[in-house]
């Protein structure tokens, strides 16, 4: 951890192009570009449901200690490609590496203990734990958590003494101290999505997985837990996490990966991925930039010329089928 | 009526042979569903297999150390057969295979196929396997009395298995508090909350829940070996209704709490006495006969039950806050 918890995160936009950022720039933004110093690599991982193939994905490389975002509209296969790199569900064929270790068919676990660490979209405090207790389970190491050595305190009490500083540690720099000895289902939607970050930084992990750190957390809170994404980055963290909140992705991320229908179909700085065409149109829509609120869209040759080009464009989506 | 002896009566539940087994069970299903979450619907299976393992292995000639590592040995292997394939899939199928499986051990027990060792219905006689536990008895012949409970020193339903079987429930209250206050119990507790969360984190779920069916598994098992040891093997009378009994214990003095079971389980018993003889004083013997009585003690345990986690859900002993944030 860093040596001061007080450390007030970097404000927005000073490290984009400072440290390990610094290696992204001037990469070629296209899908599945090699990354100088990448460590997840995924290649042709598939996962069908029955029909339906929600996760297809060639090839797809992080690099080592940045923030790298992934967005897509609903049922692009995001938080299913999070959960089959983490170990949640297997995948229907393809296979992955971790920091030069193939992951494949290692379960959950395993994963988190090679340092992948995750949370996930619903917060999952564990509700009658007070919120101590979830620190302390995020501990790695503790001899007490065998059942044998469990029965003999001292083998396990210097270890839980240095457990309890560094969650201490943690809950200060996460403004949460003061809900310490509170059950963890007392506590706000946000400070739960703090609680279950704080938790998964217990391990010192490699790489954090953040699965949409932002849904449901009040705005006033927003700013505070962006800080705390870039501080873990700043301290050698990788984070990887799936967002909708474009104003998050915009503001701290160093690369974008975008997905539509299970597969990477862009990816850049996010000043720019923005910009991309194929984003535009498979994400954010063709006419995103429009204010729906406008009257003058109400004009008759305005809605004439949508009509036609949602018309130009189902044909040409059949054309593309056929 | 004699309103002394029904107390008396009442007041020799608090510390009888059978109130002890029904502790001892409970402190197993507490660490199964209290502190881990495991729904196991077959307690009194583990309990029936305890009690075989001990009975038939004395009869055919072991010591009592022997016989009682017996009944722990066959209580774990009861655990791991039950674990292994259910503890991966979701909690509700646990309950639906220990259910069965309790029934399989004791229609398996009560069978003609095996009469010569379990006895088939008839089960086992008490005499027939008591002899070594009477053996380690270090008390004096005679008959001892303190305060108004008077008993034989070594009859089958005396003091020494009062002592031996209490020492036993002190014991596993010990092991189990030492457990769930350590970062293992810690563990247990968060599978109970969230599993995906705890696998998140690192931990092996699945090693963690079958250590924790085991060790329950085994608690219910030593709980068989106390019940039958003043009594008999009866397949029968540990089917279904002992598991609901041992539920209700456990739910009265509290889930995850430490003296919960054994608060449970005094008050379960004593009020069941309460109610048995209190209806037998003053209902007419016309209309309720004894045949009646039975049934009815039953259908008031239940309401008492169903009120029970109406109005406490938590037991007497539980921390109202740990149940109030439940959501799932």
């Amino acid at each position: 951890m860093s040596a001061d918890p007080t450390a007030a995160p970097t404000g927005p936009g000073t490290s984009a192009m400072a440290g390990p950022s610094a290696a992204l720039v001037g990469l070629d933004p296209r899908p599945g570009v090699p990354k100088p110093d990448a460590i997840l690599v995924v290649d042709d991982v598939e996962r069908r449901f029955g029909g339906l193939t929600a996760v297809d994905v060639d090839h797809l490389e992080v690099q080592r200690g940045v923030i790298t975002a992934l967005i897509g509209p609903n049922g692009a296969g995001k938080t299913t490609l999070f959960n089959l790199v983490t170990g949640f569900d297997r995948p229907s064929s393809g296979s992955w590496t971790f920091d030069g270790r193939s992951m494949s068919n290692v379960n959950a676990a395993k994963t988190s203990r090679a340092g992948m660490v995750r949370t996930f979209q619903l917060t999952k405090a564990l509700s009658r734990m007070t919120v101590l207790d979830n620190m302390r389970l995020g501990a790695r190491d503790q001899p007490g958590e065998n059942m044998l050595a469990a029965l003999a305190r001292p083998l396990w009490r210097r270890r839980e003494q240095e457990i309890t500083e560094k969650a201490d540690e943690l809950l200060v720099r996460f403004k949460l101290d003061h809900l310490r000895d509170e059950f963890a289902g007392s506590l706000s939607g946000g400070q739960r999505k703090l609680l279950e970050m704080a938790r998964a930084l217990m391990s010192d992990p490699v790489m954090v997985m953040l699965d949409e750190p932002m849904a449901g957390v009040n705005p006033a809170l927003t700013q505070s837990l962006l800080g705390h994404v870039q501080a873990l980055r700043d301290e050698g963290m990788t984070v990887l996490f799936v967002e909708h909140d474009m104003h998050m992705v915009r503001h701290i991320s160093d690369w974008v990966v975008v997905m539509a229908e299970g597969r990477v179909v862009a990816e850049g700085p996010p000043e720019s991925v923005m910009a991309d065409p194929a984003v535009i149109d498979a994400y954010l829509g063709a006419h995103h930039d429009t204010d729906l609120g406008d009257d003058a869209l109400l004009a008759d040759e305005v809605i004439e010329q949508l009509e036609h080009e949602a018309h130009a464009e189902e044909e040409e989506h059949h054309g593309k089928q056929s | 009526m004699d309103w002394q002896r029904m107390l008396t009566l009442a007041a020799g539940e608090l510390i009888a042979p059978q109130t002890a087994a029904f502790a001892l069970a409970a402190i197993g299903l507490n660490v199964h569903f209290g502190f881990t979450g495991l729904l196991n619907m077959g307690h009194a299976g583990f309990m029936l297999l305890g009690a075989y393992g001990f009975a038939i292995s004395t009869i055919a000639g072991a010591p009592f150390w022997l016989a009682f590592l017996v009944a722990v040995v066959a209580a774990i292997l009861f655990a791991l057969i039950l674990g292994i394939p259910t503890l991966k899939l979701r909690g509700d199928y646990l309950a639906i295979v220990t259910i069965s499986a309790a029934e399989i051990i004791r229609l398996l027990g009560r069978s003609t196929l095996f009469t010569d060792l379990t006895g088939a219905s008839s089960g086992l006689r008490g005499n027939t396997y008591k002899a070594t536990f009477q053996a380690l008895s270090p008390l004096p012949d005679g008959t001892t009395a303190i305060g108004p409970f008077e008993y034989g020193n070594n009859l089958s339903n005396g003091w020494w298995v009062r002592i031996a079987a209490w020492a036993l429930v002190l014991l596993a209250v010990l092991v189990v508090y030492l457990l769930v206050r350590s970062p293992w119990g810690r563990v247990l507790r968060g599978i109970r909350e969230d599993e995906d969360a705890v696998r998140a984190l690192g931990k092996s779920v699945y090693a963690y829940k079958m250590q924790a069916l085991v060790l329950g598994g085994v608690l219910g098992a030593l709980g068989g070996v106390v019940y039958v040891l003043p009594t008999s093997v009866q397949p029968d009378a540990m089917g279904r209704a002992m598991t609901f009994f041992v539920w209700t214990v456990l739910l009265l003095g509290g889930a995850a709490t430490i003296f919960g079971p054994i608060l449970g389980s005094m008050i379960f018993f004593v009020a069941l006495s309460v109610v048995r003889t209190s209806m037998r004083e003053l209902l007419p013997p016309d209309i309720f006969g004894p045949a009646q009585i039975e049934p009815l003690s039953g259908i008031l345990i239940g309401v008492f039950l169903m009120l029970l986690v109406i109005f406490r859900p938590q037991g007497i002993m539980g921390d109202k806050k740990e149940l109030t944030f439940h959501v799932r």
